[in-house]
């Protein structure tokens, strides 16, 4: 076991992959020699070689297109976008030509392409830096998308997702990347939990809470802080966002008949609201209350000085508790 | 408004020309290519044989055999020319009209027609024919071909990529950022543009105020203009642009100087936006034409080859039509084939519910 961040831990993950996989590339801005501006990447380059760590031109359509035609060669590209905000550019190559190219080949081409992008809010940046663009992923067909929330994950999560033989977006909480936590970095891949599925981080009878990405933390604080007041929430980390591990979201929510969805994207047409249906489907008469979201607002992300207003945090968290309680 | 394009005036742009439309030989200092009588027919074969392909394509869209087709009409020397410089080896990344460079790839005809009858999103091997699925999200693939590109520089192989795109495709930010990205890495790659001087409906006036073929000095490689009706020239400069990536002197690009005989695809009507007098002036430059007489004058083929090539060409045709409505619908559970190389809990239990949902039908009438 090792005290590891976040950040380091998907360092050292990345690091195995390349180490166990020569076809493993990574490429992006700025991750060579600097690192990557979060040194996610850091001491890369000078392990692996320009060929294997590789600053790109500033431009992330081509990142993700060159992207996909080393894939067609053969090789598994990593690509981090700089930024959430930063992924539009490459939009176009993701949903168009990496989501579909398997497909429309009737499976001859695979593309093993992890796109990391780190995301969210929290950290005091200026606009395009904070945002949670998840659901414009989750809804293209063809591609994995996953969210780690912590060390261990991080550092198990990024591996799986190289290995993958499909498309993967990789959300990374960037306000979470100093959060520490004992990784065991000598565990076994077959040891690890399943790559498309959720798991159970606190365990709860009156109410399940589902959360991803930096929202965990946010869950379990919540949770700990519902349980002074004598309610049992249990904590899902969804963790895999396209599939979502229905089946576990169902058990929990048919057992405790509660659930709040917490997630820092604007609620309206947000992944909570896919998962609200779904559970309303599948757990009709379970249900003691309507599933309830909570997230950010319908408003361009806002200036930072107003983000502690946008982001759901403790108080909002259990403030929409208090409302599935009162029905 | 439009652009003055006496500002930054250059000198006229050169063509490469080897063959001239009334089919003399002609020397250049620079490109040389020396044939023997069969390759020569060959390539004539290769030229008449694809101009049927795509001649029987337009008439299965006609009769509602297609849903569309995009025709090659007066580009299949510049799509010949090119493919046949290719070796095995090389790696080749179409738009959707690169039906004659199929045909070098050896890609089965029938194959091409399956995206546009509806069938499939295309249906041909990719890394057999090292020929890529055809791309309609235009300039995509430009970035595809150099990311391949420096897949082959990490082998240590020796070989290069072809991308394939229009006139119109050099506006697009993914064609830019192809450039920079060849020309930052030195990627073994060809850019080949059919400038066949329309996209759609939009003149290339309203792509560009210089010769194409002269953006790649701004990116730091070599651009030359080929006369894209003149399959010998494109041949030549195609074989050293390939020669010259293989060998590790980086990228370059080739503008083959066309037309679009036909319209944009089968949907469109070109009679709204240009004039008749242009399409007969480039039908005097007709690739197939020159080569015909080139043969005839030379004494490499005369009347009883072109007789017979022209029945080949028929047999072809007939052979497609028939193959194609012969080519059967998908089944309904198909579309969730493929989504994922690997099993996607979500796709599976949608294709589910929905076999059952037909299946209740068949119940339903027993």
């Amino acid at each position: 076991m090792t005290t590891l961040t976040l950040a380091k831990a998907m360092n050292l993950g990345l690091r195995k992959a390349m180490e166990d996989d020569p076809k493993v590339l990574i490429m992006g801005e700025d991750i060579g020699k600097l690192g990557g501006v979060f040194r996610v990447t850091d001491g890369l380059q000078k392990d692996f070689g320009e060929d294997r760590v590789i600053d790109t031109p500033l431009a992330e359509s081509g990142i993700i297109g060159t992207a996909i035609g080393l894939a067609i060669r053969g090789y598994r590209p990593v690509c981090e976008i700089q930024f959430d905000g930063f992924v539009f550019p490459a939009a176009d190559q993701i949903i168009t030509q990496l989501a579909k190219m398997p497909l429309r080949s009737l499976g001859k081409l695979k593309l093993p392409v992890v796109v990391r992008i780190p995301c969210g809010g929290g950290i005091g940046a200026v606009e395009h830096h904070s945002e949670s663009p998840e659901a414009y992923f989750t809804h293209t067909a063809g591609l994995r998308v996953v969210a780690c929330s912590n060390p261990v994950d991080a550092y198990t999560m990024i591996q799986q997702a190289v290995r993958s033989d499909d498309p993967v977006i990789f959300f990374e909480p960037k306000r979470r990347y100093w959060d520490k936590a004992e990784v065991d970095t000598s565990s076994a891949p077959d040891t690890w939990h399943p790559f498309d599925t959720g798991r159970v981080v606190r365990q709860g009878a009156d109410l399940t809470m589902l959360a991803y990405g930096p929202m965990v933390k946010t869950a379990l604080e919540a949770a700990n802080a519902a349980a002074e007041e004598g309610r049992s929430i249990e904590v899902v980390d969804l963790r895999s966002l396209n599939p979502v591990d229905m089946p576990l979201v169902t058990e929990s929510v048919r057992k405790t008949g509660r659930c709040v969805i917490v997630h820092e994207a604007p609620v309206y047409s947000g992944l909570g609201g896919e998962l609200a249906a779904r559970i309303t489907e599948q757990c009709f008469y379970n249900l003691e209350a309507p599933v309830l979201r909570v997230g950010g607002f319908s408003t361009p992300y806002p200036p930072s000085r107003l983000e502690e207003h946008y982001l759901p945090d403790l108080d909002r968290v259990l403030d929409a508790v208090d409302r599935a309680f009162g029905y | 408004m439009t652009a003055d394009v006496s500002r930054g005036a250059q000198s006229p742009p050169e063509l490469v020309q080897l063959l001239t439309p009334e089919g003399e030989r002609i020397e250049h200092p620079d490109y040389d290519i020396d044939l023997t009588a069969e390759e020569l027919r060959g390539l004539y074969r290769d030229l008449v044989l694809v101009r049927r392909i795509d001649l029987e394509a337009v008439a299965l869209q006609r009769q509602g055999e297609l849903g569309l087709w995009a025709s090659l009409l007066g580009q299949e020397a510049a799509q010949v020319g090119s493919g046949r410089a290719l070796t095995d080896a090389d790696m080749a990344f179409p738009t959707y009209r690169e039906h004659g460079v199929a045909w070098c790839r050896k890609v089965d005809p029938v194959q091409l027609l399956g995206m546009f009858r509806g069938v499939n999103h295309g249906g041909w091997d990719p890394v057999e024919h090292n020929f890529h699925l055809y791309t309609i999200v235009i300039g995509s693939q430009t970035l595809h071909a150099v990311g391949y590109a420096m897949g082959i520089q990490r082998d240590g192989a020796e070989s290069a990529a072809i991308a394939y795109f229009g006139d119109g495709a050099t506006s697009q930010g993914d064609v830019n950022e192809a450039f920079i990205w060849a020309s930052v890495f030195n990627a073994p790659v060809v850019f080949f543009c059919q400038n066949n001087q329309w996209a759609i409906s939009e003149p290339l006036e309203k792509q560009t105020r210089i010769p194409l073929y002269r953006r790649a000095a701004g990116f730091g490689f070599p651009g030359v203009r080929v006369d894209g009706n003149d399959v010998l020239a494109c041949l030549a400069v195609t074989r050293k642009a390939l020669a010259d990536a293989r060998s590790g002197q980086g990228p370059s690009m080739i503008e083959a100087f066309t037309y679009r005989m036909g319209a944009h695809t089968t949907s469109d009507d070109p009679t709204r936006y240009r004039v008749a007098d242009e399409l007969e002036s480039w039908k005097l430059k007709d690739p197939i034409e020159r080569v015909k007489a080139y043969l005839a004058k030379s004494g490499i083929a005369d009347q009883s080859y072109f007789d017979a090539i022209d029945a080949e060409a028929d047999e072809l045709g007939r052979d497609l039509r028939r193959r194609c409505l012969a080519m059967p619908d998908p089944q309904p559970m198909a579309m969730f084939d493929h989504v994922y190389a690997e099993p996607h809990a979500l796709v599976a239990e949608e294709r589910e519910q929905y076999a059952a949902y037909l299946n209740s039908f068949e119940e339903g009438a027993r």
